[in-house]
């Protein structure tokens, strides 16, 4: 079954098997081999790769959608950060009577607003299994309903990821307003534990890392097994020549809806791996501005490979951290820097110049 | 039976052909910002008839197969597939799952699908999105490709993408998903145009051996291939039917001549 799945797909094999022995060998390296060795993997290493992961399965919906589909979403931060705001929910319930003002009901930022009982919708979070549920379910309503709008109106192209835009910009600016009762420009912070296991010990560290890259190994196998299949290559037929497909007898409108949908329900569940890992959830993610940089990691990677994403979402984020603490002013130009450079010698990505120097290779071996 | 199962009953019917004529266009009018494009226009085409349909530019060719695809909406008028299927109520997708395959002006294949890929897209049968994501091509199914590339002449390509045929491979591999789409009723849109001599010879002997069993529509600019295939051929000027009847005919009609190829 994997093996069919991964069959030409060359790249995928190497990164998950990259990921596999990832997964495996840092936990040992961070509590098995001591302090001091110089082997020894550092817990905040651990987080920081923990949140690349997370990225990385952002990275992956959205070449789902861009690299196959065709629709430039500029938007899916969006998507991430409700995932993101539904496990911070629970987690802040999880606080109880710890916060400042020890209540045990209302969380700080409620107390401080002077509500005197938790809002409707905060209702269930303190239930872990109701926390996932709305992980999936509220980017899927979002996704759903606003496919559903958009792409029955034929809103296609340009004006497409304009809207996607809007979207998560609407959003940031609700989630700013403290009367929405998300905790407003703050956010949801100070989380102490997640099930019983403190947020701050090494092994909790360690399960939510392992936790990224086992759904971002599910979440890549999941999209691959979509495009291989007949709807696959519906969809890139509806990206290459969406009339056609449609004189072919396929529902264009549906088909759209449904990998959007899936799209971000899967960037929710890396939203909510994000959270517990960085220790805050604040209307900041919501900002256009993320949405447009996860495309950038996309365009950097290669698009329609999916591990082309994996690649640009966990190279761009190193060089961030790596920049942002040698030269922080310097950081956006060099991104900026960096997409026009790959848009204009690289249009196919990292991935592409890989493929470009294999079949280089194998030319003058022909040649020869 | 409730309501709704009443409209969903006629929205499942099949074709009825049963009075000769397989589509009905009568007193269809369009018109795009003041322009007639489509000028009370009446039309029937047979079962199993090849019609040729000529015209200069602009006399609203193009127009007539968006609407019979559903693509444009008439302002008037009425569009009937058989006896009981109204068109003007239909989508796209249902008017082609209805049994109405179009071949666009320029050559549409699916450029980055391989050319089997290409009819495996286009075959009739179940276009839902969660079969689709199940969906295995079957024997049958495998059978009917390796036919309709050996039909269009294409069995050499069965690997090869799409984009890297050549121009006049394109149209055929277009013809070929239409024919696996398994229609009644074929709209063909300029099909030899920017084709070689041979192209456009081996072209007409497809299209030929294609009606009979399914209509075929073709709408061509090129006389000389109109006279090697058709049986009938009809005339429209700025959105009506000039004349009608057989090459012959047609070509001797003065006020075909003037129009059109007295030019």
């Amino acid at each position: 079954m994997l093996l069919t799945l991964l069959r030409n797909d060359r790249g995928g094999q190497i990164m998950l098997g990259v990921l596999a022995l990832v997964i495996i060998a840092v936990p040992i390296l961070n509590l098995v081999v001591p302090q001091g060795n110089p082997l020894h993997v550092p817990t905040y290493l651990v987080t920081l790769m923990g949140k690349y992961l997370t990225y990385a399965l952002l990275a992956v919906t959205v070449d789902l959608v861009w690299g196959y589909l065709g629709i430039l979403s500029l938007g899916h931060g969006a998507f991430f950060a409700l995932g993101g705001y539904a496990m911070g929910m629970y987690l802040m319930r999880q606080i109880g009577d710890r916060g400042v003002y020890g209540n045990p009901e209302l969380p700080d930022f409620m107390v401080f607003l002077n509500w005197k009982e938790l809002p409707w919708f905060w209702a269930g979070f303190d239930m872990f299994w109701f926390a996932l549920l709305m992980v999936i379910v509220v980017p899927a309503i979002l996704a759903f309903v606003f496919g559903w709008l958009a792409f029955r109106s034929r809103v296609t192209g340009v004006y497409l990821s304009i809207m996607t835009q809007a979207l998560t910009y609407a959003l940031l600016l609700a989630f700013f307003r403290n009367e929405m009762g998300f905790g407003g420009n703050n956010g949801l912070t100070d989380f102490k534990d997640m099930l019983g296991f403190s947020l701050q010990a090494d092994g909790t560290r360690i399960a939510l890392f392992v936790a990224s890259g086992i759904a971002l190994a599910l979440g890549y196998l999941i999209c691959r097994y979509i495009i291989n299949s007949k709807l696959g290559r519906v969809i890139v037929a509806i990206r290459d020549a969406e009339s056609r497909t449609r004189f072919v007898g396929y529902k264009v409108e549906n088909y759209k809806v449904w990998v959007f949908t899936v799209s971000a329900i899967l960037a929710g569940i890396a939203g909510a791996l994000y959270v517990p890992q960085v220790g805050i959830i604040n209307p900041g993610e919501f900002s256009p501005l993320n949405s447009i940089e996860i495309v950038i990691w996309v365009a950097i990677g290669g698009r329609a490979t999916l591990y082309g994403a994996v690649l640009g979402a966990i190279l761009v984020n190193y060089s961030k951290t790596l920049f942002t603490g040698l030269m922080p002013e310097s950081w956006l130009f060099m991104l900026g820097a960096l997409f026009v450079l790959v848009t204009l010698y690289l249009p196919k990505g990292l991935a592409g110049l890989v493929n470009q120097l294999k079949t280089h290779t194998v030319s003058k071996k022909v040649t020869a | 039976m409730s309501e709704g199962e009443g409209a969903r009953f006629i929205t499942k019917q099949t074709l009825d052909t049963s009075h000769k004529a397989i589509l009905y266009l009568e007193d269809l009018n369009v018109s795009f910002d003041g322009f007639k494009a489509i000028n009370n226009l009446t039309l029937y085409i047979d079962t199993g008839e090849l019609r040729c349909i000529i015209g200069p530019n602009g006399a609203g060719k193009t127009t007539m197969m968006d609407i019979i695809t559903g693509k444009t909406k008439p302002d008037s008028g009425q569009a009937w597939f058989g006896q009981t299927l109204d068109l003007l109520k239909m989508t796209e997708p249902e008017i082609a799952n209805a049994g109405i395959g179009r071949k666009f002006q320029k050559p549409t294949v699916f450029e980055s699908h391989t050319v089997a890929e290409n009819l495996e897209l286009a075959m009739h049968g179940n276009k839902s999105v969660w079969y689709s994501l199940r969906a295995k091509l079957n024997g049958e199914q495998k059978y009917l490709i390796d036919e309709t590339l050996r039909t269009i002449g294409l069995s050499d390509h069965y690997h090869r993408p799409a984009g890297a045929l050549s121009h006049g491979q394109k149209q055929w591999l277009e013809i070929g998903m239409l024919l696996v789409q398994k229609p009644h009723l074929l709209l063909v849109d300029e099909p030899v145009a920017g084709m070689t001599h041979q192209e456009m010879d081996k072209t007409a002997e497809l299209l030929v051996s294609l009606a009979g069993e399914r209509s075929v529509v073709v709408v061509e600019h090129d006389m000389e291939f109109v006279r090697s295939i058709a049986d009938k051929v009809t005339v429209l000027h700025q959105g009506s039917v000039l004349a009608e009847g057989s090459m012959d005919e047609v070509q001797n009609d003065p006020r075909v001549i003037e129009v059109y190829l007295g030019e």
